[in-house]
């Protein structure tokens, strides 16, 4: 096939792409009308448990945009050259999937149209008023680490600019984590090792999710992807995996060792009916244990490689839902020592069950990303120079 | 020196001692006079001033008086602020009868639970746009101008006080503006407050007195002396939040 | 010679257009009924230009620091300026807030919290949970 054939087949195919994600994003935006027109009434959302399914959608998706610069981190501010083709793309993704957590979680506030009160009032005790200079400060420092890395001119100044961009989004995730753990009263939270947790995760996810992207976006244009390269970063996924998976263990260890926190641990680990279910099946099992077999096997194929990363995204979102609800579900304990009842579900474990609505806003929110990564890469250079399957090269 | 002189300089250190002391005199007095005022009269601010931190109002609820069962305070509160009572886990309550049995000893009670009105409010540290708040009379507050529907402060409240209004509402009483996609908790009748009156709704309703509202920082008003008297907690005294409201019998 | 043509009626249509607008215009011209026997805070060519800026600095100084009464309370404003067809200031077509803010195309947002109908204390009582 000559060179401007493969390009028309591409074209198609971005056209059909981007219809697919418009569609999908069209119907995740439709999901953030209905919710606010309504109010959060036809949400599963309660006064129990007040962030649901389309926090678990923006957390895993700004927690792997954080992660997924990671790979364009190690080739410039680590010096792996093998790294350093891939990291406009690794940029884009991180860009992208920012874009996409920040939509889904500004369209689910209780008042949406407010975003200019909440970008001209500052209570600075308050991680969420970090958070609006730490993201709009990571989309600067990213901007700026693209153009050092696509203007020739530049390239010299790529290096000061990614060791910035890498320091600053080992804040934003700490920060991200620090949301959490500033909560001093609920037990499924107010633990400091939830800084480096989140730290860890993002690594684990936004590598899985760069592999993800790297193979798709390699099938859409028709070129072979380097398998060396797919595996050296399967094999960090792993080393990723572990670590996330040693900071659950210490986190819920911890736990077990305080008698107050026992019953909580029990819900979370034992007899909390779905989220035990979806934290060994859905995490430790599929997400964990599955992943790091697939990827340390030393004849591993790129589907297995490629399934790895696949289930280390669906362990990551049992292991936010776990976290999330799971943590809001277990009843506050206002009198310890008692058995308490109330009209307010006082000592009650709280129910939840997602609504369209919000699964509509959360799958938008990656639609989002999804449109951008393609419209990225059919307009501007970010894939990383690769002989394209069949081409003669000239 | 001479006689004159002498004399002279007497008179001059009369004037300036005359002087000093009537400065003083001038000095201070205002200051008297302030302390005098400062000292929390009843009655509503006069128009147009600010509340002061001279105050701190506070409830005291003695579990012991409160009867099993008995939901005044909750419909007093209810009619008051323009709930409609309801209770489905997205309704709105600003105040909670809750019953408890000691898990060891059986030991029955049972108490109201609102916003506690906390010193160290967790619900403001985390607001990002300073919608909750503290007034400078110790009422913690949610400026619903401000408010832009996040639900952070629910989650860092450790006695689950604030609700979020998950749909449109039309029968807001006019003293109490409430609407859709805000966060609201009990405001110890911060609108009968300003008005001058000295009880909340849920106090004046209770058919047993068991609760008491009033200034904590006086040391002559009923709440003070009371708790001066018998053993109080505060509910999670261990986060050290330093309530306003506190609980006897518990 | 196309090009002129076109232009020339591109400009035909534009004057026409907005000679029709200006002929029947779509939204009507504010028209309220309330009690103008009074006028407690300013002049109503100076409320016009101010009343957004004065109700924002107000309702802070009354939420944050407790300031009530007298120009500081909206309640006192509602009592006013409800229309003396329905009692409200907002709802029907010539409640008062709601005919001038109609006609400029700005959203009001005060009366989704804010009960725009005075005296409506009275009539409301909580159901029994």
């Amino acid at each position: 096939m000559s060179a401007i054939a493969i390009e028309s087949v591409q074209t198609r195919r971005f056209w059909g792409l981007a219809a697919v994600g418009a569609l999908v994003l069209g119907a995740g935006l439709l999901g953030a009308w209905v919710m606010e027109h309504h109010g959060h009434v036809i949400t599963g959302m309660t006064n129990e448990i007040v962030w649901g399914t389309p926090h678990v959608f923006a957390i895993f998706l700004i927690v792997a945009a954080s992660g997924v610069l990671n790979v364009a981190s190690v080739g410039t501010v680590f010096g792996q050259a093998a790294y350093k083709p891939s990291a406009r793309l690794s940029g884009l993704l991180c860009v992208a999937l920012l874009t996409g957590g920040l939509m889904v979680l500004m369209l689910d506030l209780g008042r949406p149209e407010r975003f200019v009160v909440a970008a001209t009032h500052y209570n600075f005790t308050s991680m969420f008023a970090w958070n609006v200079f730490l993201y709009t400060g990571m989309f600067a420092l990213v901007a700026l680490y693209l153009w050092t890395l696509m203007e020739r001119r530049m390239y010299r100044y790529s290096r000061p600019a990614g060791i910035a961009a890498f320091i600053w989004r080992i804040v934003l995730t700490t920060g991200t984590g620090s949301i959490f753990a500033f909560l001093v009263a609920r037990q499924a939270y107010a633990s400091a090792v939830l800084a480096p947790l989140f730290i860890a995760m993002s690594l684990a996810w936004g590598t899985a999710v760069f592999l993800l992207a790297e193979a798709g976006l390699n099938a859409w244009r028709g070129t072979r992807p380097a398998p060396e390269f797919q595996r050296r970063v399967a094999k960090l996924l792993g080393v990723f995996v572990a670590a996330v998976l040693y900071f659950v263990v210490v986190y819920h260890l911890t736990n077990l060792y305080f008698a107050k926190q026992v019953a909580f641990e029990r819900f979370i680990l034992l007899d909390g009916g779905i989220f035990p279910a979806l934290f060994w099946l859905g995490y430790v099992l599929l997400g964990s244990a599955v992943p790091l077999l697939l990827v340390w096997r030393p004849a591993a194929t790129s589907r297995a490689l490629l399934g790895a990363a696949a289930l280390v995204v669906v362990g990551a979102f049992a292991q936010l839902y776990v976290f999330i609800i799971g943590g809001q579900a277990f009843p506050l304990e206002i009198f310890p020592g008692y058995e308490v009842t109330s009209a307010f579900r006082d000592g009650e474990i709280a129910g939840y069950a997602p609504s369209v609505w919000e699964v509509l806003l959360g799958v938008g929110g990656v639609a989002a990303a999804f449109l951008i990564v393609v419209v990225g890469v059919q307009v501007l250079d970010f894939l990383p120079d690769e002989t394209p399957a069949g081409v003669r090269a000239s | 020196m001479s006689e004159v002189d002498k004399s002279r300089v007497a008179a001059r250190r009369a004037l300036v001692a005359g002087a000093a002391a009537a400065m003083a005199g001038v000095l201070l007095a205002p200051g008297i006079r302030l302390v005098e005022v400062a000292r929390a009269a009843p009655g509503p601010n006069k128009p147009g001033e600010p509340v002061s931190s001279k105050v701190r109002w506070g409830l005291l609820i003695d579990a012991n008086l409160c009867t099993e069962g008995c939901q005044e305070c909750v419909l007093a509160c209810n009619r008051e602020n323009g709930l409609d009572g309801r209770t489905r886990p997205t309704d709105s309550q600003w105040i909670r009868k809750v019953e408890l049995k000691d898990l060891r000893s059986g030991r029955k009670a049972s108490a109201p639970v609102m916003c506690q009105h906390c010193a160290e409010p967790p619900c403001v540290d985390v607001c990002p746009t300073g919608a909750s708040f503290k007034r400078a009379d110790g009422i913690v507050l949610v400026d619903r101008h401000t408010c832009i529907g996040c639900r952070y402060c629910m989650m860092a409240c450790p006695y689950k006080a604030r609700s979020f209004i998950h749909e449109t509402l039309t029968t807001q009483k006019p003293e109490v503006p409430r609407g859709k996609g805000c966060v609201e908790s009990c405001t110890l009748c911060v609108h009968r407050i300003d008005r001058g009156e000295r009880t909340t709704a849920c106090a004046q309703a209770c058919p047993t007195k068991a609760i008491i509202f009033g200034d904590l920082n006086d040391p002559e008003s009923e709440i003070s002396r009371r708790v001066a008297q018998v053993k109080t907690t505060q509910l999670r005294a261990d986060l050290r939040l330093n309530t306003g409201v506190r609980y006897a019998g518990l | 010679m196309n090009r002129r043509l076109l232009a020339a009626a591109c400009l035909a249509v534009a004057v026409l257009a907005g000679a029709a607008q200006a002929e029947g215009s779509r939204v009507p011209q504010p028209k309220f009924s309330v009690d103008t026997s009074t006028q407690c805070v300013a002049p109503p060519e100076e409320m016009r230009r101010t009343h957004m800026d004065l109700l924002k600095h107000r309702r802070d100084r009354t939420v944050h620091q407790g300031v009530r009464g007298g120009d500081e309370s909206l309640t006192r404003c509602i009592a006013c300026h409800a229309s003396k067809t329905d009692g409200a200031a907002i709802g029907a077509p010539d409640a008062f807030c709601q005919s001038c803010h109609a006609y400029v195309g700005v959203k009001l947002d005060c009366f989704e919290c804010h009960q725009g109908r005075p005296g409506a204390a009275a009539k409301m009582s909580a159901r029994s949970p």
